[in-house]
């Protein structure tokens, strides 16, 4: 039933479908999102930048976007249905789409394709990625400065390599501050469960946490922070409103600067594919405003901030796996291949990574 | 102690919209109609229930706004399923999709605001009772509600009169047309009520739960709440018991995880669906108790002959 659901669900988006006249002049830009635009996460926050490009490059450009697209088959359709109504650059946000973009790419060998946050790349098809542990390693200082139990609650949806990598440069933030701290972590089996991630919260805060860290995208477990008066850190988009007392920061997503450059090369004739994965220092990683933390804090999260944009990555050496072994000599950095297939936990993680 | 106090409330508060929702399908389902649009019910009753709390400020009427809500698509169902004689499965699979949708659209405008928040109860004195005082006097109004509900259908479908005529038409639609009921009457008014159910469960969502609005936020709670009527085998104290045994192992394997105790959590999220299909296999073996509980007339048409 549910598969059903969903086919027809990904049919109805498809119908959906922002179709306006078309101009010859205008470069039509397309976006593909896996969630809903009103999730106010990840897809939102792509469809920012999608609206930060009609507002940059106005009447040179016409803008298209389908929601709601599941990851796998399904996908196919939705390239290829943008493709034929005249897309020219087609952005696909979801690591699921990988496939259905390297065949689509194929069909249309005129049409720039761009992939978010996969590794899969050919002569019309670039990738570009964010690197969200670079903000996360901030928080995990935060929290082991802000933090009295020494123990974070720490709110996941699935073991891939982006949330191992999340968990791991966090406890490394935490551990450069306070070496025994815990994080307590929990797998909600769900990106998007306001439900089960405020559920996952409150067991997390009985438990003893009194930061909530999530890789989920609701506000929920952050509202359950306020309501507890206890912190935590948004995820996304700034979740200010929703926690004005417990949000300490926020690890927000700005697409709009490399949407721009994309479309405007788009336009300009000058689009190559590229392999890019954007970090603090390209303002595609962006940390809410600090708030809610003492001055001396707040002075070593923008400290820790500028390190990292001037270059320094959290995964330099020496750095031990979980189970003691060795991983990175003193001053060794981690390759950007071992970073995104990420698939073991640093040492003081306490938790079994599911398989 | 008082980490036990705030995992029965933690439990209460997952189970109560799976247990409203449920209840008003039991209604419908127990009339011989077969809604399968709850979760689109559920989700237009969170936007219409954050939506009126958000412009009124209100937590009160949005509560009401989401029963309202609720019913009002129902009756686009019923006025299908009933007058229309629509095929009742794929009626219901589209009342989904189309609440889905159309929440999405009606919520655009709340997305990323916070909304207004039913308040807990609170009787002075009685409130702060250890221990039990927060469990029976400290808890949200619809909880309150949900179980007031439960005793209330339980006794309307098993001593009322108008129950047992209810239930005849879902166990016979055509005989109880020849006995003179109307049965297209008593089936708008249960698919009413349930959609208000449904309705009031989504408002929980939106008001109690996780007081937001984000599209799709029922997450799939509708569908439990169907499954959990073929659980319980059309029995409303079952639909109870099913609803807590369902929230309980959710809210436990959060805390076995934070305790470090590793669970396949994936197996867990689908416990509710499996239990389901194990349910359905018991009843089904034995023939005089399929007979017994399942609604004989459920999802099939009714055309009165004029």
């Amino acid at each position: 039933m549910k598969k059903l659901l969903i086919a027809l669900m990904t049919t109805t988006a498809a119908l959906s479908l922002a179709a306006s006249a078309e101009a010859a002049d205008k470069l039509k830009a397309c976006w593909v999102y896996t969630g809903p635009i009103g999730d106010f996460g990840y897809s939102y926050q792509h469809d920012q930048g999608r609206l930060q490009v009609e507002k940059a490059l106005g009447d040179k450009v016409e803008t298209a976007y389908l929601e709601n697209v599941s990851e796998g088959p399904d996908a196919d359709r939705a390239f290829e249905r943008l493709a034929r109504e005249g897309c020219k650059i087609i952005f696909g946000t979801s690591f699921g789409f990988m496939d259905a973009e390297v065949k689509v790419a194929k069909k249309f060998p005129k049409v720039m394709f761009e992939h978010a946050t996969g590794y899969k790349t050919a002569d019309n098809l670039g990738i570009y990625n964010a690197r969200f542990y670079e903000g996360r390693y901030v928080l995990g200082q935060i929290a082991a400065k802000e933090s009295k139990s020494g123990v974070a609650g720490y709110i996941v949806s699935f073991p891939i390599p982006e949330v191992v990598m999340g968990i791991n440069s966090f406890m490394l933030g935490a551990q450069s501050i306070n070496p025994n701290f815990k994080a307590k972590i929990v797998w909600v089996n769900s990106w998007f469960d306001p439900g089960k991630e405020a559920d996952a919260a409150k067991a997390l805060f009985d438990q003893g946490a009194d930061i909530i860290v999530q890789h989920t995208d609701s506000t929920a477990a952050l509202q359950v922070a306020e309501e507890r008066k206890l912190h935590g850190f948004g995820q996304s988009s700034d979740m200010i409103k929703f926690a004005p007392n417990a949000q300490l920061t926020s690890l927000t997503d700005e697409w709009g600067p490399y949407y721009i450059s994309r479309v405007q090369a788009a336009i300009d004739g000058s689009w190559k594919p590229d392999n890019v994965w954007l970090g603090i220092k390209d303002g595609a990683v962006k940390l809410a405003p600090y708030t809610n933390m003492p001055d001396d804090v707040k002075a070593m999260a923008e400290a820790t901030e500028k390190k990292i944009a001037g270059g320094w990555n959290p995964f330099t050496g020496p750095i031990a796996k979980q189970d003691g072994s060795a991983w990175l000599k003193d001053g060794e950095v981690a390759d950007d291949g071992t970073l995104l297939g990420m698939n073991f936990y640093v040492k003081g993680v306490d938790d079994k990574l599911p398989q | 102690m008082d980490i036990t106090v705030n995992i029965l409330l933690t439990i209460a508060t997952a189970a109560t919209p799976l247990l409203i929702a449920a209840i008003g399908e039991l209604v419908v389902e127990r009339s011989g109609v077969l809604n399968l649009g709850v979760e689109g019910m559920m989700v237009m009753g969170a936007v219409g229930g954050f939506g009126a709390g958000y412009l009124t400020g209100s937590p009160w009427i949005g509560l009401l706004a989401a029963i309202v809500v609720g019913a009002l698509f129902s009756l686009l169902f019923a006025v299908m399923t009933l007058s229309l004689a629509t095929n009742q499965v794929a009626t219901g699979l589209s009342l989904t999709l189309l609440g889905l949708g159309l929440s999405g659209m009606m919520g655009t405008g709340f997305v990323g605001q916070p909304g207004v928040r039913l308040p807990n109860l609170d009787i002075p004195g009685l409130s702060s009772i250890p221990i039990v005082g927060r469990l029976l006097f400290g808890q949200d109004p619809i909880f309150y509600i949900s179980i007031a509900l439960t005793a209330a259908v339980m006794w309307f479908l098993f001593k009322t009169r108008t129950g047992l005529t209810l239930r005849s038409i879902g166990d016979s639609h055509a005989s109880a047309h020849a006995l003179g009921i109307k049965v297209i009457r008593y089936r708008y008014l249960s698919v009413i009520f349930g959609g208000a159910c449904a309705g009031l469960a989504g408002g929980h969502l939106s008001l109690v739960y996780t007081p937001q609005w984000v599209e799709n936020m029922s997450a799939g709670r509708g569908w439990i709440a169907l499954a959990l009527v073929v659980f319980a085998s059309w029995r409303p104290w079952r639909v109870l018991a099913g609803a807590y045994i369902f929230g309980a192992v959710w809210i436990g394997q959060l805390h076995a995880q934070a305790f470090g105790i590793p669970v396949p959590s994936q197996m867990l999220s689908s416990l509710p669906y499996l239990a389901t299909v194990v349910v359905l296999v018991l009843i089904s073996r034995n023939k005089r108790l399929t007979m017994m509980n399942t609604p004989a007339s459920l999802g099939q048409p009714f055309v009165p002959d004029r």
